[in-house]
């Protein structure tokens, strides 16, 4: 842990990560004004002054929104990530355990989820079941199953050969013990590895959504539908869709320095130093 | 060669099946009447009826569901329902503009990623390589909105140096290419920081191995010993990454034409989603994944070329 804080990289990353939590999490403390409340008189008001970063089309504070728009972020993307890791890790342990005809078929069907391009699929899935928070979540899990699958299963097809397995399977273990007991710790860092690289993609995802209007509804703040309505004043206002724009850029670079260091840190061989 | 294409092309068969069959299931789950949709609440249910039978709604699912397999086996994708025109021709109308963007910006990917790529591995853990890794970091991190903003305010608002708006006249060269600048620019800085990243891990696997001492021994000269011997061995995780990145790439020229107004498969697929123009998302589906799986096979192919290995038996 010492060493992975060493690394600038990751070191950074970790930073800007926990600024952007410690955000959504203090929120209401922190921010300056209510992130719906509609103030006409004050709208369009430039950065500075009162309003720090700046007001909307609807007198709200741009900074105030920001730090509450980080909570979706961070909901949609750990949980849908979750969701996935628990999903796909799964089926792929099952699968390239038991392996066989039954492997081949899963993965086939693994093959047909990821021929879907990801923000198509999401697309697709939100317009059909409703702009919703748990719709969201739904539709980038569904997104990040397959990858997962693949990520869990390669290295148990070689584990499953072990010694240690066998040891378990002799002494009488279930199949479910020696996969969930003794595979799966084996297996847990790599997962949880690309479970950061991902976390960065899937907020990606959500504000690409909402960005093309299938996010989380307004007035609820999420920063890609922040940038959504700045667009359209983007002559008059344009830090209305340049703040925004910067706090999603933080939360992915971020995600992505940590989860580089991290497998710079259990791979050695596409380590830097 | 013919008959390994054939063959692959075949194995395919399966797959696009399943594709088309979660298409279909994918576009029913819909709440909501489709011709009611398109006439709008205050139709008259005789109305509804008559639009349903002529969208053929008003059969078996499963006889709706084996029209749609077999005219999607012959390329027939059918009619949108909104617009009323076959779905192949208005995806025709808009597709140049959208392989303008895709080709651009894979240019522009390979054109900045490669050297980048090559000369960071080079210098291994010196500044150019931190910068390198540093700035690939960064962009493979813009979602491409974000990127296609902040390039719109600097270089269309700000400095005025090119137009704000992307829909190109098609047959004025000078135009589609001043138009394709922002957008492509977008679409590229991605694809160069995804292509940088992997010809860096991919050569610096490669600069150890014998032959390239071999090859410097014998007395070739160093340049050449990067960009014949090493690059060739080191192309093919680049390949994979480039054919892998499709769905990334169509993902985000979606965006990319909505910041930049541009006509494009992207903006068609929005308004038939705002429009439930069912027939219309069917057709696009099946495209988006039919170009899928003619990349990947592409992209097999293109093994064969750089690395002679790679029988295609």
């Amino acid at each position: 842990m010492k060493s992975l804080l060493r690394n600038p990289t990751t070191a950074i990353g970790a930073i800007m990560c926990v600024l952007i939590l410690a955000a959504a999490v203090l929120a209401p403390w922190l921010a300056p004004f209510d992130p719906v409340e509609q103030n006409i008189l004050d709208r369009m008001q430039p950065p500075g002054g009162d309003f720090l970063l700046g007001s909307d089309v609807f007198g709200r504070d741009v900074l105030s929104r920001i730090l509450w728009g980080a909570r979706i972020s961070l909901v949609v993307a750990v949980t849908s990530i979750a969701f996935a890791i628990a999903i796909g890790g799964a089926i792929g342990m099952v699968s390239g355990y038991i392996g066989g005809k039954f492997d081949l078929l899963v993965m086939q069907v693994m093959d047909v989820l990821l021929s879907f391009p990801a923000l198509i699929l999401g697309l697709i899935v939100v317009a059909l079941l409703g702009a919703e928070i748990h719709n969201l979540i739904i539709a980038i899990t569904l997104t990040a199953i397959a990858p997962f699958a693949r990520i869990a299963r390669a290295p148990v097809l070689s584990l499953k050969e072990r010694a240690f397995v066998e040891a378990g399977r002799a002494l009488g273990f279930s199949h479910a013990r020696v996969l969930f007991v003794h595979i799966l710790p084996n297996i847990l860092s790599e997962v949880l590895v690309m479970g950061s690289l991902w976390m960065a993609t899937a907020v990606r995802t959500e504000a690409s959504l909402s960005f093309i209007g299938l996010g989380v509804k307004p007035p609820t703040a999420t920063w890609g539908g922040m940038m959504r309505d700045g667009f359209d004043t983007i002559l008059d206002a344009p830090w209305l869709s340049v703040f925004p724009g910067i706090a999603i850029l933080m939360l992915v670079l971020g995600l992505n320095m940590v989860g580089d260091g991290l497998r710079d840190a259990t791979d050695p061989k596409l380590s830097g130093s | 060669m013919i008959f390994y294409i054939a063959r692959r092309l075949l194995a395919a068969v399966p797959t696009l099946w399943a594709v088309l069959t979660l298409v279909f299931v994918l576009v029913r789950i819909v709440p909501g009447d489709p011709a009611v949709a398109i006439l709008g609440d205050r139709a008259t249910p005789a109305a509804v009826a008559a639009l349903q039978a002529k969208l053929g709604l008003d059969r078996p699912i499963w006889e709706q569901y084996l029209t749609f397999l077999g005219q999607s086996a012959q390329g027939d994708f059918g009619i949108s329902m909104v617009t009323n025109r076959p779905i192949l021709a208005d995806v025709g109308a808009v597709i140049p503009h959208t392989i303008d963007l895709t080709l651009a910006a894979m240019l522009i990917g390979i054109v900045i990623g490669i050297p980048a790529g090559v000369w960071a591995a080079l210098h291994r853990n010196r500044w150019i390589d931190v910068l390198a890794r540093m700035l690939s970091l960064v962009g493979l991190s813009f979602p491409v909105f974000v990127s296609g903003i902040f390039l719109l305010l600097t270089f269309a608002l700000h400095w005025r140096i090119f137009p704000v708006i992307g829909n190109a006249n098609l047959s004025d060269p000078g135009d589609r290419l001043l138009k394709l600048v922002l957008p492509s620019i977008t679409l590229g800085l991605v694809m160069a920081a995804y292509i940088t990243r992997v010809t860096r891990s991919s050569m610096l696997s490669v600069l150890d191995e014998d032959y390239m001492r071999t090859a410097r021994a014998k007395g070739v000269p160093w340049k050449r010993v990067v960009w014949r011997h090493g690059l060739r061995n080191a192309g093919l995780p680049v390949v994979t990454v480039v054919g892998l990145y499709i769905g990334i790439l169509i993902g985000n020229s979606v965006l990319t034409e909505i910041v930049f107004n541009r006509p494009g498969l992207g903006k068609i697929i929005v308004g038939a989603l705002n429009q439930r123009d069912y027939t219309m998302l069917q057709g696009l589906m099946v495209i988006y994944c039919f170009l899928i799986v003619v990349v990947n096979l592409l992209t097999d192919l293109a093994y064969g070329f750089i690395d002679p290995r790679v029988k295609h038996a």
